[in-house]
């Protein structure tokens, strides 16, 4: 966290309304969700939720699956991001980085068909050790495929917020480092270590309640129902059973729960004060090595083998359809259009609550006597921006539907609350990217922006946003490919409300044109790194 | 703000909410029946264009089709929406859901006379008619399955390293039909045969899509679906590769139906909607675009491949009454079995 610096009450008392405005925002979002799922509906089913012996042993398995799963995919993001961040001159490295953003935009069902067509039974793997003599195939089915497809859906994550950070370590580090003439180890400990571990706890956060809220991945690569989350609870009370209090019930046990081991990760030491920097990036005399070379050259073939060897089967799947039939539908242009308008409405949306947030917390550690009720206060929001991803997307739009229905017609509000929701879901990722620049940046030009008496919008368009606009980028397109990937929100209002590229490619599924399906998940995930062409840092910025 | 600046923005807005929809074109026609189903009915390739356009030509009346994901989602929209809701018919529940729709007191008898409807078991019930029907089945695939089952006792105790592909009964309806369909093969000993079968499920996924990918990914042999599926490869792909496995126990049934709400703004328009579906207007728009079989007859013999199609000699159908009182003890055993080592 940033040394305490003296801001004036002018400068602090808007970025704390804002960030108040930010928390009453979420907070109101997500309570007239369930205040309106619960109206009138209490019958004691939360007790009889607590007490469930077979609703214990699916927490136990989820938080299991989700701290196995969280754990793998942030040991291997480490040498990768470190390998990435040695070397910053290789062929590819730009797109590397960029494809890595294609698996959180794609429908996790697209996904999943792309990672069975290499680790599946009829899948490469099996085909190469079937010539190799074995009669049965390998199966994945079980914990090892959950395992596989949260490491596939996450390494990418956790690889790019480590980046992200290794970049931003001062060139005098690296120069330092190098004329000390510190070992590989030296180097890992002294300066990626502490810079990681930085950032290391909030990915994990992320990263453990994206696999803990997982549904589709558990279900189809679990083999059976031994393997169930909660969220798969909460479906089925919410749509076969038609029990909100249960839902809203499991929903709690699920923040509590989840929200309680994130909060003993948070207290693992994380504070380290990058000092004040001259912001330059510098050549790193450490990855210049033959041997450090070779081995950075197989991690990173590794990496992008397991990354583009399943998107390759999208590709491959995605080419036999009739691509240009596709593109030229009516159905097409109006989902590709809604997608694009709720996608950017909602990142942006997101990208000014977590701005709010961010400032605010800002605002709130430049005091110069931390006082406890503004570290309270602190902490409130960040817990806030990023529990949100524990609250059920099922939850927020079936409540919200309950709120709004007498109100008027669904198909005026169902857009909002989609973006509503997908920015919510997108709030905890935009802050991982937004706030570690800021606080930075902060604590870089703040003194200087004070006593040259900038402030305001001409302190933001002249200092802030120069500086900003990368790490903003890359929050935005983050955000995007979030919501151009989501489902969940869409799927209970129907189709005649609103109609997104994952609902078109789940319809066409489910009535047997699975070749449709094929080539509109390509589509999609050519538009996810065309976002990702925004958000990855370029390469000409890398060398300089 | 200079002018030309704020209509950049207005037109900018206007066209941005035109395509997300946010602006509803008006109608103009004087009566509009409001029919809510499960999206597929409506697409572009559905039943839903074919019958909206026929139903119009003699209602003068304006069929608007209101699509949520499938039959389970319709029920939940409907107990949502409650007494409020705008619907004057709900189309594409299944048998296994109408006690429970009953249930909430929302709909009325139909009265419609249900002399025309030809559905395998037969049918009768006051408030619901059905329009199509499809008997769950494994399809497997010719080219990789040799030796598909010949009865579900077979598919139980056969080769386990040939997969099947199983749906959740806890999240889709053709796993609760699989369900159904042991549990009236071996009554009591279904939790035995489930133990057993177990070790051939390759996985269970929340719904027919994903099984149906798998399958058709070629990453098991075996799904299961309708008797139906092989009828769409047969037309659309012309391909023989995928068929359906006659079982010698039979088939469980799935019939899809429509109702009519108590609260129904149109109510007149509605049961002659209701009367429409058993009628061949209706109807042969069945076989081709919703691919299940025809619930009445139709004005052309069923294309060719239909006729290839498993026809069951014996079809199993619990009451819905039956289904709703047990579901939850049946689903709760079949989480046991599926979940012992």
């Amino acid at each position: 966290m940033a040394r305490p610096r003296i801001l004036a009450n002018a400068e602090r008392l808007p970025a704390l309304a804002g960030g108040l405005l930010v928390l009453a925002l979420v907070a109101g979002f997500i309570g007239t969700a369930l205040a309106a799922l619960l109206c009138g509906r209490m019958d004691g089913a939360f007790l009889g939720v607590i007490g469930d012996p077979v609703v214990h042993s699916v927490l136990r398995f989820t938080l299991f699956q989700a701290a196995l799963s969280t754990a793998l995919s942030v040991m291997l993001a480490l040498p990768v991001a470190s390998a990435l961040a040695r070397q910053p001159g290789f062929a590819g490295r730009r797109w590397l980085i960029r494809l890595m953003a294609v698996p959180m935009g794609l429908p996790v069902l697209i996904g999943a068909l792309g990672l069975i067509g290499i680790f599946g039974r009829q899948g490469i793997i099996n085909d190469g050790l079937a010539l190799v003599g074995l009669a049965e195939p390998v199966s994945i089915y079980g914990l090892s495929g959950i395992l596989i497809a949260h490491v596939f859906f996450n390494l990418p994550l956790a690889t790019r917020l480590m980046l992200s950070a290794l970049e931003r370590v001062p060139a005098e580090y690296w120069r330092s480092a190098a004329s000390l003439g510190l070992s590989p180890l030296s180097i890992f400990r002294f300066i990626e270590w502490p810079v990681l571990a930085r950032v290391i706890p909030g990915a994990s956060g992320l990263i453990f309640m994206l696999c803990a809220t997982s549904f589709t991945l558990v279900l189809v690569f679990g083999g059976g129902p031994a393997a169930t989350t909660i969220e798969v609870a909460i479906y089925q009370a919410l749509r076969f059973d038609f029990d909100p209090e249960r839902a809203v019930s499991l929903a709690l046990m699920q923040i509590v729960v989840t929200g309680a081991i994130l909060a003993a990760l948070s207290l693992l030491p994380a504070a380290v004060d990058t000092g004040q920097t001259s912001g330059r990036r510098f050549v790193r005399f450490d990855g210049m090595g033959l041997a450090i070379r070779l081995l950075d050259a197989v991690v990173l073939l590794l990496a992008t083998l397991f990354l583009v060897l399943p998107l390759a089967q999208v590709i491959v799947s995605g080419v036999n359809a009739d691509l240009v039939k596709l593109l030229r539908e009516p159905a097409f242009r109006q989902a590709a259009g809604t997608s694009l308008i709720v996608a950017s409405s909602a990142g942006l949306l997101s990208l000014a609550c977590a701005y709010g947030v961010v400032s605010a917390r800002a605002a709130l550690s430049s005091a110069r006597t931390a006082a406890i009720g503004s570290r309270l206060l602190s902490a409130a929001l960040g817990a806030s921006s990023s529990l949100v991803l524990l609250v059920p997307t099922s939850v927020l739009a079936t409540g919200w539907f309950l709120a709004l229905r007498k109100t008027g017609d669904i198909a005026s509000f169902a857009p909002v609350i989609v973006v509503g929701i997908n920015a919510l879901m997108a709030l905890p990722f935009v802050m991982r990217v937004l706030e570690p620049a800021f606080v930075e940046h902060q604590a870089r030009t703040t003194r200087l922006a004070t006593s040259l008496g900038l402030s305001g919008i001409s302190r933001f368009r002249l200092v802030d946003w120069p500086v900003l606009k990368r790490p903003l980028a890359m929050a935005l397109a983050f955000a995007m490919a979030l919501s151009l990937g989501d489902l969940g929100a869409v799927a209970l209002f129907g189709s005649e409300n609103i109609s997104t590229l994952p609902s078109l490619i789940y319809a066409r599924m489910g009535s047997y044109r699975s070749h449709d399906a094929d080539g509109l998940a390509l589509i999609l995930g050519a538009i996810c790194l065309v976002l990702a062409l925004i958000g990855a840092p370029q390469g000409k910025d890398m060398r300089r | 703000m200079p002018s030309y600046l704020v209509d950049t923005l207005r037109s900018g807005l206007a066209a941005a909410l035109l395509a997300t929809g946010l602006v509803l074109p008006a109608h103009a026609a004087e009566k509009t029946l409001t029919v809510y189903t499960y999206e597929s009915f409506i697409s572009e390739w559905g039943p839903g264009p074919k019958v909206k356009e026929a139903f119009e030509k003699s209602c003068g009346c304006t069929v608007n089709f209101v699509g949520v994901a499938d039959g389970v989602a319709l029920l939940t929209r409907l107990k949502l929406e409650g007494e409020g809701s705008k619907a004057d018919v709900v189309l594409g529940l299944d048998t296994s859901l109408t006690e429970e729709a009953k249930q909430t007191g929302l709909f009325e008898a139909s009265g419609t006379d249900l002399a025309k409807a030809k559905v395998p078991g037969g049918f009768s019930d006051d408030v619901f008619v059905p329009y199509d029907y499809g008997h769950f089945a494994v399809v497997y695939d010719s080219e990789t399955l040799r030796n598909p089952p010949k009865s579900l006792k077979e598919l139980v105790e056969g080769d386990p390293s040939q997969k099947i592909v199983i749906e959740d009964p806890r999240t889709s309806t053709p796993g609760l039909g699989l369900l159904l369909w042991v549990k009236s093969v071996y009554g009591d000993k279904a939790p035995e045969a489930w133990a057993k079968l177990k070790g051939r499920v390759l996985t269970v996924t929340p719904g027919w899509s994903e099984a149906y990918g798998l399958f058709t990914k070629g990453e098991a042999p075996m799904v299961l679906s309708y008797t139906t599926s092989p009828a769409y490869h047969m037309v659309a792909e012309e391909t023989d590769r995928y068929q359906a496995a006659e079982f010698s126990e039979g088939h469980y049934i799935q019939i899809e139906v429509a109702g009519l709400l108590k609260n129904a703004p149109q109510k007149d328009l509605a049961r002659q909607f209701l009367a429409f579906m058993l009628e061949p207007g209706f109807q042969d728009t069945i076989p081709t675009n919703n691919w299940m079989m025809p619930a009445a007859a139709t004005s052309e013999p069923l294309p060719d491949a239909f006729g290839t199609l498993v026809q069951p000699k014996t079809t199993f159908l619990m009451s819905s009454a039956e289904v709703a009182a047990n579901r939850k003890a049946w689903i709760d055993e079949w989480l046991a079995a599926m979940t012992l080592n």
